[in-house]
Parts: C-alpha cells; structure tokens; sequence
C-alpha cells in the first residue's frame, strides 16, 4: 500500500521534473533566440554556454559534436542545434519544444516589422536610412567572403568551384539548388577518390 | 495554391542552405526574386538588410517576412514551417549515425566540395545587394553621375573598419544607417 504510493509520489515528482525541464527548454531557447543579434556564430557560443556551463545538461565534447552536426546539416545553425539538444534532453517532445523558442522570436519580430515595412518604405528618410545600410550590409558580406574565400583560393579545384559557380549563379542566373547538388557532388566523388587511393597504397 | 507554393519554396531553401548564417541567402534569393517574383531586388535588399538587424537566423527572418506579405500571418507560419521542415528529418536522422557510429568523416568530405560554391554564392548574392546599394534599381551603369557617392564611401568606409577592427556588425550597419539618414537630411 505505502509502496504504491510512494511509487505515484515519485510519478508525480517526476512529471514536475520534465514538465519543469520542458520549460526550461523552453525558456533557455526562446531568450537566447530573442536576443541574440549576429546569426549563427553568435548564437552557438552562447548555447554552449548556458547548456554545458549554466544548466549542465551535456559535457563540453558532446556539445561541441551537435554543434558539428548542426552545421554538417542544411538549414540555420541555431535552430539546428535547439533540436539536437532539445532530441537529447527529452525525447521528439524536446525537440519540438526547443524549434519553437527558437522560431518563435524571430517569427514575432518579423511579422510586427513587415507591418511597418509596409507603412514606411514610402518615406524618404526611412528610404535613406535603409539605403545607407544597404551599404552597410554589402561590406559585412564583402567581410565574410573575404574571410571565407582566402581559405579556399589556396586549393586550385576550389578556386576554379568559386569561379565557376560565381558565374552561374551572377551572370546565368542558374537555380541554386542545381549548383549545390552538382558541387556536393563533386566533393563526394573527391572523397571517395582519395579513399580509394588511400586503400591502393 | 499560393501556401503550397511557400511552403515549397522556403522548404528548397531549407534543405540546400549548407554552412549556416548568410548561406540561406543566394538560394532566398533565387527562390523570392528570380523564380516567383515575389519581392523586387529593393526590397530583397531591404529584407537582408532587415534580417541583419534583427535576431534570428536570415532564413526564419525571411520565411516571415514573405510569408505575411504575400500570404498574411498563416502564410509566415506556413513559409517557416517549410524552411525548417528539412532541418528536422536531416539533424534526427544525423543524430541517430551520430549516436550509432560516432563517424563524422563522409559528411565533412561532401561538405568539403560544398564550401567554395557556398562562398561564391554569398558572393553573388553580395554583389547584386552592393550595385543595388550603389545604382539603385536601374542596376550597374558606367555613367558615374548615377553612382550613389553616399554609399560608395559608406561601404568602402565599413569594409575597411570590418578588416581592421572587426566589430560586431550590428553596430556596422547601425551606423550606415545613421549616416545615410544624415547625408539625406543634409544635401
């Protein structure tokens, strides 16, 4: 009899230990989410910081592999590393629990936004405002490709993918998709020879 | 059906955005401007600029930012449901080699092949943000009269602080923003 209802005791203890793990899945997500400026490189030190060192939910080693595999996949870093943390903590549920504190700031802030985009774009000195900033974005851009590209141009078939690929995409319009299958293909059959001639020798 | 359209388009950016951060930003492009015309290159531009500004991951920022425009609230949770539709089979499965083999290798091999066109493609989709920023919508022109001198310097003024200093870029395109505001008010 006190068996069992210690046993139920424990349930309900447990139940509050997950539903208070789910929020704080929740909550960890959503204000890293809502306050993180700067993308992807930004926000993954700051996960690691408040799930290895704050919360202490993984190990540095394992975090620092979901964080690889969350870059290894298609789509938004940050997102994709809600989800593996989120499938590690607690199951599918998890999962869905992290994606929506992540999506759910942005998908705030953008709709209110696109309401006065609407509005505004009319107006002269927003126009400037947004003008001067297109400037401003094309050299954080011009920044990235410069910081990324100097890596790849010392390889000669990488030099020759970035020009190749440059052109279809700039001059010939080509559909993206097709440049990205075509290039993770010729990276695959790159892999796949150096195996083979690693095996011969 | 204009949701199935969103859905569809935003799920090919979220499945062939490999790299993270800006590599959403070609393919946006391509699917937004090129295949179903549903912003013009300005307000592309706009929306990256916006998408810069504001936390988020581009690719979320922009399924949203579409969405409602073409399609009101439900097509910006429709056009985000679609963008991370592919991220949450791809990372389980992943997940699940990951926990199985714990080998990584065949995948950085692919992704090895993939870095460069990344890289060009943020260079292109770069490059269109810049002779917009430069020429306006009329496009590149060698008559230097209908170069934007303002944006020249803007850019030429950043880039130089961005090698140098490399300060978040937040405060970068505050700041042009700023400055372009007051060369207006100015002139």
């Amino acid at each position: 009899m006190t068996g069992e209802h210690n046993g139920k005791n424990r349930d309900i203890e447990g139940a509050k230990r997950d539903k208070r793990l789910y929020i704080q899945l929740f909550m960890s997500t959503f204000s890293l989410s809502a306050f993180t400026f700067g993308g992807g490189y930004v926000i993954v030190p700051l996960m690691k910081k408040r799930f290895v060192d704050r919360l202490g939910w993984l190990d540095e080693d394992e975090m620092l592999n979901l964080i690889t595999l969350a870059q290894s996949s298609p789509g938004a870093v940050a997102v994709n590393t809600s989800m593996l943390v989120g499938r590690r903590m607690a199951g599918l549920l998890g999962m869905l629990v992290a994606t929506l504190g992540t999506v759910l700031p942005p998908l705030i802030t953008l709709s209110v936004i696109s309401l006065f985009y609407t509005a505004f774009r009319d107006n002269i000195v927003v126009n400037a405002v947004l003008k001067g900033m297109q400037a401003g974005v094309a050299a954080v851009i011009a920044d990235v490709v410069a910081s990324l590209g100097a890596k790849e141009i010392k390889q000669v078939i990488s030099a020759l993918i970035m020009a190749g690929v440059f052109c279809a995409s700039f001059f010939f319009k080509v559909n993206v998709v097709y440049i990205i299958l075509v290039c993770g293909s010729i990276g695959a059959v790159r892999v796949w020879l150096g195996q083979k001639r690693r095996d011969k020798s | 059906m204009i949701f199935l359209k969103l859905f569809w388009s935003f799920f090919q950016v979220g499945l062939f955005s490999i790299g993270g951060g800006m590599a959403a930003i070609p393919l946006i492009q391509n699917q937004v401007v090129d295949i179903n015309g549903w912003l013009t290159q300005a307000q592309f531009a706009d929306l990256i600029v916006i998408s810069e500004m504001t936390p988020g991951p581009i690719a979320i920022n922009s399924a949203t930012f579409v969405g409602i425009q073409i399609a009101g609230p439900l097509g910006a949770v429709v056009a985000t449901l679609g963008s991370i539709a592919p991220s949450c089979v791809i990372v389980s499965v992943l997940a699940l080699l990951y926990y199985k083999y714990k080998d990584i290798n065949i995948i950085q091999g692919v992704l090895g092949g993939l870095r460069p066109a990344v890289v060009a493609l943020i260079g292109s989709a770069g490059l269109s943000i810049l002779i917009m920023a430069f020429w306006s919508e009329a496009g590149f022109s060698l008559d230097i009269r209908s170069l934007n001198v303002v944006s020249v310097v803007l850019f030429s003024v950043s880039l130089f602080v961005l090698r140098k200093w490399k300060p978040s870029p937040i405060y970068i395109i505050l700041l042009s923003g700023a400055v372009g505001a007051a060369a207006y008010l100015l002139m």
